[in-house]
């Protein structure tokens, strides 16, 4: 319960205390992020490391958009990722389209992908939404895999090297570059977090979080629930596409498995790792997974047992992730007795 | 396109639907009991092959595999619901999704540690491999067997639940487990043996499919993917639903690598949408009961 002085004045909270601090991080947690993502380079063993958390990072903070904010379970994001990442690949490989336009296409169509996956799943609610969203995903999977003269079917899409990117003013960035590359997609991660951030502040994103804890009280209220669900869900799609075009960037192929399952469980555990509905939860869970993979890795071809393994621990024990653990503490010492 | 092809066709699909009613079965007589998701089905079937394998490099025989591989998985089923699904009673919904989605991931490596990560050739007994002429045309002998196998199981499963005092009290608890409670009956035990049973569905499924496909550690991916489409179609919780949908989308997928090859796996999850369109609750599912 919160103590009588928390509800009768908020202001009048003394300003050290860590629920102010929850504020201030609260307030900055977008150039908070950043600065992070600045030094992330230079701080991870390893180039190639950083950039993974930059775009799964990313694709969890859209996934989070819906899961955690909204609170619809998909297991089908990865038809989003990857529609990005072949759009973006497939406009250049096969109508020569630059790569401004090529980013562009690979997020309208992800974000058009998730007009339609997400008018059919949001039909349904709770344990049906997980499976429905997992089906269709695989649907795309398999459409793919048959059109391969345009994707590349099994192989994957290759062929598209994008090296330098011309910037207005003359001034160009060259992608071969791993540094370059890092800070150019890091911009784009950068304007997709403080968009996400003023979502979360504005009204819609009362909306959203007033259906997650209750969907009944909230179409009481007045809210269109159905409606709030769905633009949440193009939202989300249109995020996780984003993440998916700077992927293609980066990898220069798109490899079969981005619209696997296998992609789709990634986003969710890096999720639950890091803390569902929390700002920052995304991108550590992200980091937690890629270093437990680039670790385990080292020794063991089986990582993925040791993913699983820790995923079924927080599932069982720290449910909230870490990031989300955390606040929880945080919160508790705070309304703690002066 | 002759009649015979097209009669053939639709044996070969019943065998095909016959596994998928074994897995959407499983799946969804847990679902009706406990309003879980058991997301590590797929790997359970998956588990259910191995250990036929298994089984039968031990003792020689294929029927002792089939006897003995879905008991030992329907143990491991229960050890699963007691010690790892039990504590998140009274979370939230999503909670034993996640673990059991965790847990697919652990017995899918787990096999690959075990057995490799190629795909290993199981074959039909002799006495049933060769083909029977049905008058239409010559059908494979083990396709048969397995569509009698599923009826058998699903026979005694019907006898079970319809006839005896334990089905009677498996009903009831999925209607109101609270007023089981207040009755005296041991919900918890009854939630153990339900999903026991609905794991060695699945992992009986997974025996009589292995000589019909390699064995390998992915073929619970696509089994999850399917068993999850025939459940939306027929809808959630529902017994009959199970059934039939299993049937139909077996027959569909069948009849489509007739004639389209390229769309067979396409076509199960465009059915999905169109009954998400315009019957979003399943053929046989309770509108409200979770569309």
């Amino acid at each position: 319960m919160m103590s009588t002085t928390e509800l009768a004045a908020p202001g009048a909270l003394p300003a050290h205390g860590p629920v102010s601090a929850g504020r201030a991080l609260d307030r900055w947690r977008v150039p908070l992020t950043v600065a992070v993502l600045c030094v992330l380079p230079f701080v991870l063993p390893s180039q190639a490391l950083a950039v993974n958390v930059l775009i799964y990072g990313l694709f969890t903070v859209g996934f989070n958009l819906l899961f955690g904010y909204t609170g619809l379970l998909s297991f089908g994001h990865a038809a989003f990722f990857g529609a990005g990442a072949y759009l973006t690949g497939m406009s250049i490989v096969h109508f020569g389209f630059g790569w401004l336009g090529a980013m562009l296409t690979g997020v309208v169509g992800a974000s058009l992908l998730s007009a339609v996956i997400g008018a059919l799943a949001i039909r349904t609610r709770g344990i049906y939404f997980c499976m429905v969203t997992l089906a269709l995903a695989q649907l795309v999977y398999y459409l793919a895999l048959q059109a391969s003269g345009w994707t590349g079917g099994e192989n994957g899409l290759r062929g598209f090297t994008v090296a330098r990117a011309e910037l207005i003013g003359g001034f160009s960035v060259n992608l071969l570059d791993p540094l370059q590359k890092y800070y150019f997609l890091m911009v784009f991660a950068a304007l997709a977090l403080w968009f996400v951030s003023r979502v979360l502040n504005s009204p819609f994103g009362a909306a959203i979080e007033a259906v997650r804890e209750n969907e009944t009280r909230a179409r009481a209220c007045g809210f269109d629930v159905e409606r709030t669900k769905l633009l949440s869900f193009i939202l989300s799609g249109a995020l996780c596409g984003l993440a998916g075009t700077l992927s293609a960037l980066h990898l220069s192929i798109v490899p079969l498995d981005a619209l696997s399952v296998h992609t789709s469980s990634i986003v969710v555990m890096m999720t639950m790792l890091g803390g569902a509905g929390s700002f920052f939860g995304p991108f550590v869970g992200a980091l937690v997974f890629l270093l437990i993979e680039d670790v385990a890795s080292l020794w063991t071809s089986h990582w993925q047992l040791i993913v699983g393994i820790v995923f079924i621990l927080f599932v069982l024990f720290m449910p909230k992730g870490i990031w989300g653990s955390l606040i929880a503490l945080a919160r508790r010492e705070g309304r703690a007795p002066r | 396109m002759d009649l015979e092809l097209i009669l053939m066709q639709l044996f070969s699909g019943l065998a095909l639907g016959a596994i998928l009613v074994m897995v959407a079965l499983g799946l969804t007589i847990v679902f009706g009991m406990l309003g879980i998701v058991n997301f590590a089905h797929g790997a359970l079937f998956m588990v259910g092959a191995y250990a036929g394998l298994w089984v039968a490099a031990q003792t020689g025989s294929f029927w002792w595999a089939l006897l003995v591989a879905p008991i030992a998985i329907g143990v491991l089923g229960m050890a699963i619901e007691r010690f790892l699904i039990r504590p998140l009673y009274g979370r939230s919904p999503d909670d034993p999704l996640l673990l059991t989605f965790g847990l697919g991931y652990v017995l899918v490596e787990s096999v690959r540690i075990t057995f490799g990560t190629d795909g290993i050739p199981f074959s039909a007994p002799e006495a049933l491999q060769g083909v029977v002429d049905l008058g239409v045309g010559y059908f494979p002998l083990y396709r048969l067997f397995v569509v009698g196998v599923v009826a058998l199981v699903l026979l005694l499963l019907w006898v079970a639940l319809e006839k005896t005092r334990f089905g009677l009290i498996v009903r009831a608890g999925a209607r109101d487990p609270l007023i089981m409670k207040v009755l005296g009956v041991d919900v918890g035990r009854l939630w153990l043996l339900v999903f026991g049973l609905g794991v060695g569905l699945t992992a009986l499924g997974g025996v009589l499919a292995a000589p019909m496909r390699n064995v390998s550690p992915e073929m619970g991916t696509l089994v999850l993917a399917e068993a999850f489409v025939v459940t939306v179609i027929g809808g959630m919780g529902s017994l009959l639903g199970a059934v039939v949908a299993g049937l139909l989308v077996g027959i569909a997928v069948s009849m489509t690598a007739l004639f389209a090859p390229e769309m067979a796996t396409i076509v199960m999850f465009a059915l999905m949408a169109l009954i998400l369109l315009v019957r979003p609750q399943g053929l046989f599912g309770r509108p409200g009961a979770g569309a």
